[in-house]
C-alpha cells in the first residue's frame, strides 16, 4: 500500500514540479486577470478612482439592450469574421492544392506566401492604410492607383470609407493577405499527410481526379479545416491592432475590441470596458472549447 | 563540478543584471546623477510642435544645468493616444514628473480622483497671477484652486485655404456664413473640387463644434456646455443638419490632420477647418508664405470670437522629482520659454508681457485678436476645455452612430442624455 503510493508520487511529482512555474505564471497572468476583469465588469468603475459599488449585470444589460454603438460593432465584427474566414480558407485551400500538384521552387513559394504572417498587424495596417486609400485625383495611391495604371479606373473603391454598411469587409483584405499563406501551409501539411497509396487505389478503381479529391482527400482534410477555422475565428474576434492602425475610431470599422479600448481609456468607463472584454472572452471560448473537447476525444481514441 | 559552479555564477550575474536593469530605467534612484532628472509627458511629437518642445527643452537645460530631461512624448493627434498611456500610469500611481493637459474640464476627473497637486503656491511665489489674462486663470481654476500652467493659447475656429487656388476657381473670399460656404461648395463640386478636407474622427468633431459656434452664436454655444442651451432645440438640430450637408461635400478621410491640410495646399479640396497649429505646420515644415501660399480667416459665422484651447502642464501627486518638476513648470510659465516655444508651435503665448516682435504673419494677427478686449472667448469641446472626459467620450461615441445614420435629432438627444449622466 505504502509502496504503491510512493511509486504514484514518484510518477507525478517530477512532472508537476517541472510544469509548476508555467502553471503559476498562467494562473496569475491569465486566469487571475480574467477573474479580476470579470469582477470589475460587475462594478460601477468610472474614472480614475477605484469602484465603490457592485451593480450586478447592469453593464451587460446596458450594452445588450440599448447601446447602439455596441450593436453596430458586433454586426461589424460578424461581417469581418465571415468575409475574412471564408476568404482566407478558400484562398489558402486553393494555393495548397496548386502547390500539392507540384510546382518548381515550392520551398521559395511557400516562404513567400507565409511571409505576411511574420509581419505584425500594426505594420500590415499601416501599409494597407496606404493601399486602401480612397482619395481622388492626384491624391490617389495604392490599389486605386494600380487600377488607374492598368486602365481599370472604373473599379475605384472607397474601401472601408465607403457609405456601405459592409465597409468593414474591405478590412478582411489585409487580414486575409496576412493569414491565407498560413492557412495554405496548414492545408499543405494536411495534404502531404494523406498517403499517396490511398489516392492511387482510388485511381486504380477508376475514380476521376475530381472524385479522388471529393471522396478521399476531403474527408481526410476535415481535421485540418477544423484547426484552421478555430485559429482564424479567434484571431478575427480579437483583432484590434490591424483595425486601429487603419482607421481608429471610424464607426464603420469599429469592432467591440476597439470600443472596449476607446470607452475605457478615453472616457474612463472601465466597468463597461471590462464587460465588453468578458463578452469577447466568452465568444472566443465558444469557438475554442468545443474544438479542444473534440481534439481531446480524437486523441483518446 | 567546477563548470557547474561557473555556470551557476554566470546565471546569478545574469539574473541580477536583469533585476538591476528596470530599476535603473524606471526609478532612477540608483547610479550616478540619476536623481537629477525630470520626466515630462506630452503628445508633442509631430512636425511643428516637436520643434517647439525641443526649443523649450534646450532652454530648460540651460537654466537647469546637469538635470537630465526625459522627453516622454507619445505621438497621435490631439493627445488621444498619449492619454491612454498616461491613464495606465496614473492608475498604477506611477505618474511622470509633469504631464500635458488641455486647460479646462479635461483636468476635472484627474482632480476629482486626487491625481493632481494644486499649484497656487507657485502662482503666488512667482507672481504669475498678473502675468496671464484673468479669463484664462479663471478657466484653469477648478473648485477654487489652480492645477496647471498654461504654455500657449490656440484658436480652434479657423478656416485655412490656398488663395491662389481660390482665385483659380473664381472665388473671391470664403463664405462669411456656413450657408454661404455651402453654396460655394456646390459651385466647387461642378469643378471636381471638394469643399472641405476633413481628417479623422476628432477633426470631424472639431469641424462640428465650429459649425455649432457659427450657427448658434457665442452665447448659445457656451450654453451647450453648462446645460443652458437645450441640445434638443430646433436651432441645435438645424446646425447639425448644416454640418451633415458640409460632410457630404467634403473629402472625409481617416488621416491625421497634416495630410488633410496638405490636400488644401495641393488643391484637391478648397478649405480646411483646423486649429492654428496648422499655421505653424504650413509655415515651418512646409515653408509656405502667409497670405500668398496659404491664408486663414475665422471660420464662418465666428468673426470676433476666439474658440480657445490651451496646452498646460501639471504637477501630479507623487511626482518622483518634484523640485525639477517645479523648475519645468517655471520654464513653461517664463517669458523666454513661451517666446521660444510659441512661434515654432504656431500659437500665441498665454503671457501678456511677451515679446510681440517674435510673432509675425498669422501669429501677429492672432496675438492682436487674443489681446483685443472686444474679442469674445469661448472654449473648445474636442480639445478638452468645456466637457469632462466622460461626457466627451460619450459624445464621440454618439458621433460614431450619427456619422452612419446621419440622424441629427437622435444625436442631439444622445448628447443631452450623456450630459445628464456624466455631469
Amino acid at each position: 500500500m505504502r509502496r504503491s503510493t510512493r511509486r504514484g508520487v514518484r510518477r507525478w511529482l517530477p512532472g508537476l514540479i517541472l510544469v509548476s512555474p508555467s502553471l503559476l505564471a498562467l494562473g496569475v497572468f491569465v486566469y487571475y486577470f480574467i477573474g479580476w476583469n470579470g469582477y470589475y465588469s460587475l462594478t460601477n468603475w468610472k474614472g480614475l478612482a477605484p469602484p465603490d459599488k457592485m451593480v450586478g449585470l447592469d453593464n451587460y444589460k446596458q450594452l445588450l439592450s440599448n447601446d447602439e454603438t455596441f450593436r453596430n460593432d458586433v454586426r461589424n465584427l460578424v461581417v469581418f469574421t465571415v468575409v475574412f474566414m471564408v476568404g482566407s480558407l478558400l484562398l489558402g485551400l486553393f494555393m495548397a492544392l496548386l502547390m500539392d500538384k507540384g510546382v518548381r521552387g515550392e520551398g521559395v513559394l511557400r516562404a513567400i506566401f507565409l511571409f505576411p504572417m511574420a509581419i505584425s498587424f500594426i505594420a500590415t495596417g499601416i501599409i494597407w492604410r496606404w493601399l486602401l486609400n480612397s482619395d481622388s485625383g492626384a491624391g490617389t495611391t495604392g490599389i486605386n492607383k494600380l487600377f488607374d495604371v492598368v486602365g481599370l479606373g472604373f473599379l475605384h473603391s472607397d474601401w472601408h470609407k465607403s457609405d456601405s454598411s459592409f465597409a468593414i469587409a474591405s478590412l478582411a483584405l489585409p487580414a486575409g493577405w496576412a493569414l491565407s499563406g498560413y492557412v495554405m501551409a496548414l492545408f499543405l501539411a494536411g495534404l502531404r499527410g494523406i498517403p499517396e497509396e490511398l489516392r492511387e487505389a482510388a485511381r486504380v478503381d477508376g475514380a476521376s481526379e475530381l472524385r479522388v479529391y471529393w471522396h478521399v482527400v476531403r474527408p481526410l482534410l476535415l481535421p485540418v479545416l477544423m484547426s484552421a477555422v478555430v485559429i482564424l475565428a479567434h484571431i478575427s474576434l480579437k483583432t484590434f491592432d490591424l483595425i486601429y492602425a487603419i482607421d481608429p475610431g471610424g464607426p464603420r470599422t469599429e469592432t467591440p475590441a476597439l470600443y472596449m479600448w476607446l470607452t475605457s481609456f478615453r472616457g474612463g468607463f472601465f466597468a463597461r470596458g471590462a464587460s465588453i472584454a468578458t463578452m469577447l472572452f466568452g465568444a472566443i471560448a465558444l469557438v475554442v472549447i468545443p474544438y479542444i473537447w473534440y481534439s481531446m476525444r480524437q486523441e483518446r481514441r | 563540478m567546477q563548470v557547474n559552479r561557473r555556470q551557476l555564477l554566470g546565471a546569478g550575474v545574469g539574473a541580477s543584471a536583469l533585476l538591476a536593469l528596470p530599476a535603473c530605467s524606471s526609478s532612477g534612484d540608483s547610479g550616478s546623477g540619476g536623481d537629477k532628472k525630470v520626466e515630462v509627458f506630452s503628445w508633442w511629437s509631430g512636425p511643428g510642435e516637436g520643434e517647439g518642445l525641443a526649443a523649450l527643452i534646450e532652454d530648460f537645460k540651460k537654466n537647469n544645468p546637469g538635470v537630465e530631461f526625459v522627453n516622454a512624448a507619445v505621438a497621435g493627434g490631439s493627445g488621444t493616444q498619449a492619454r491612454q498611456v498616461l491613464t495606465s500610469r496614473l492608475l498604477a500611481n506611477q505618474p511622470p514628473d509633469s504631464y500635458q493637459l488641455h486647460a479646462g474640464q479635461e483636468a476635472a476627473s484627474d482632480i476629482k480622483d486626487a491625481k493632481l497637486e494644486a499649484i497656487d503656491y507657485l502662482y503666488d511665489a512667482n507672481g504669475w497671477r498678473d502675468k496671464f489674462p484673468k479669463g484664462l486663470t479663471e478657466k484653469l481654476t477648478i473648485n477654487g484652486k489652480i492645477y496647471a500652467v498654461p504654455v500657449n493659447i490656440h484658436r480652434s475656429n479657423l478656416l485655412f485655404f490656398n488663395p491662389k487656388k481660390l482665385t483659380e476657381w473664381g472665388i473671391t473670399a470664403p463664405g462669411k456664413t456656413w450657408s454661404e460656404l455651402l453654396a460655394q461648395g456646390n459651385t466647387l463640386k461642378g469643378k471636381g473640387v471638394k469643399l472641405l478636407s476633413v481628417a479623422t474622427t476628432w477633426a470631424q468633431m472639431h469641424l462640428m463644434e465650429n459649425v455649432l459656434l457659427g450657427e448658434l452664436g457665442a452665447d448659445k454655444y457656451n450654453g451647450l456646455w453648462n446645460g443652458q442651451t437645450d441640445w434638443n432645440g430646433s436651432d441645435v438640430v438645424g446646425a447639425l443638419d448644416v454640418f451633415k450637408q458640409l460632410l457630404a461635400l467634403s473629402a472625409v478621410s481617416t488621416d491625421d490632420w497634416q495630410p488633410a491640410i496638405d490636400k488644401v495646399i495641393a488643391g484637391t479640396a478648397a478649405f480646411n477647418v483646423m486649429g492654428d497649429w496648422a499655421a505653424g505646420y504650413l509655415q515651418g515644415a512646409k515653408a509656405l508664405k502667409y497670405k500668398t501660399d496659404y491664408d486663414v480667416v475665422a471660420s464662418p459665422g465666428s468673426a470676433g470670437v476666439y474658440n480657445f484651447l490651451a496646452d498646460s502642464f501639471t504637477l501630479p501627486k507623487g511626482a518622483p522629482h518634484k523640485a525639477y518638476a517645479e523648475a519645468w513648470l517655471k520654464e513653461c510659465a517664463s517669458k523666454e520659454g513661451q517666446d521660444l516655444f510659441n512661434p515654432k508651435k504656431g500659437s500665441v503665448p498665454a503671457r501678456l508681457d511677451s515679446d510681440k516682435s517674435k510673432y509675425t504673419d498669422y501669429l501677429a494677427w492672432a496675438l492682436g485678436e487674443w489681446q483685443n478686449t472686444s474679442t469674445v472667448v469661448v472654449g473648445s469641446l474636442v480639445h478638452g476645455v468645456v466637457a469632462n472626459n466622460a461626457w466627451k467620450a460619450e459624445i464621440e461615441k454618439a458621433y460614431g452612430v450619427f456619422f452612419q445614420d446621419k440622424d441629427s435629432k437622435k444625436f442631439a438627444g444622445a448628447i443631452a442624455a450623456a450630459y445628464a449622466a456624466n455631469k
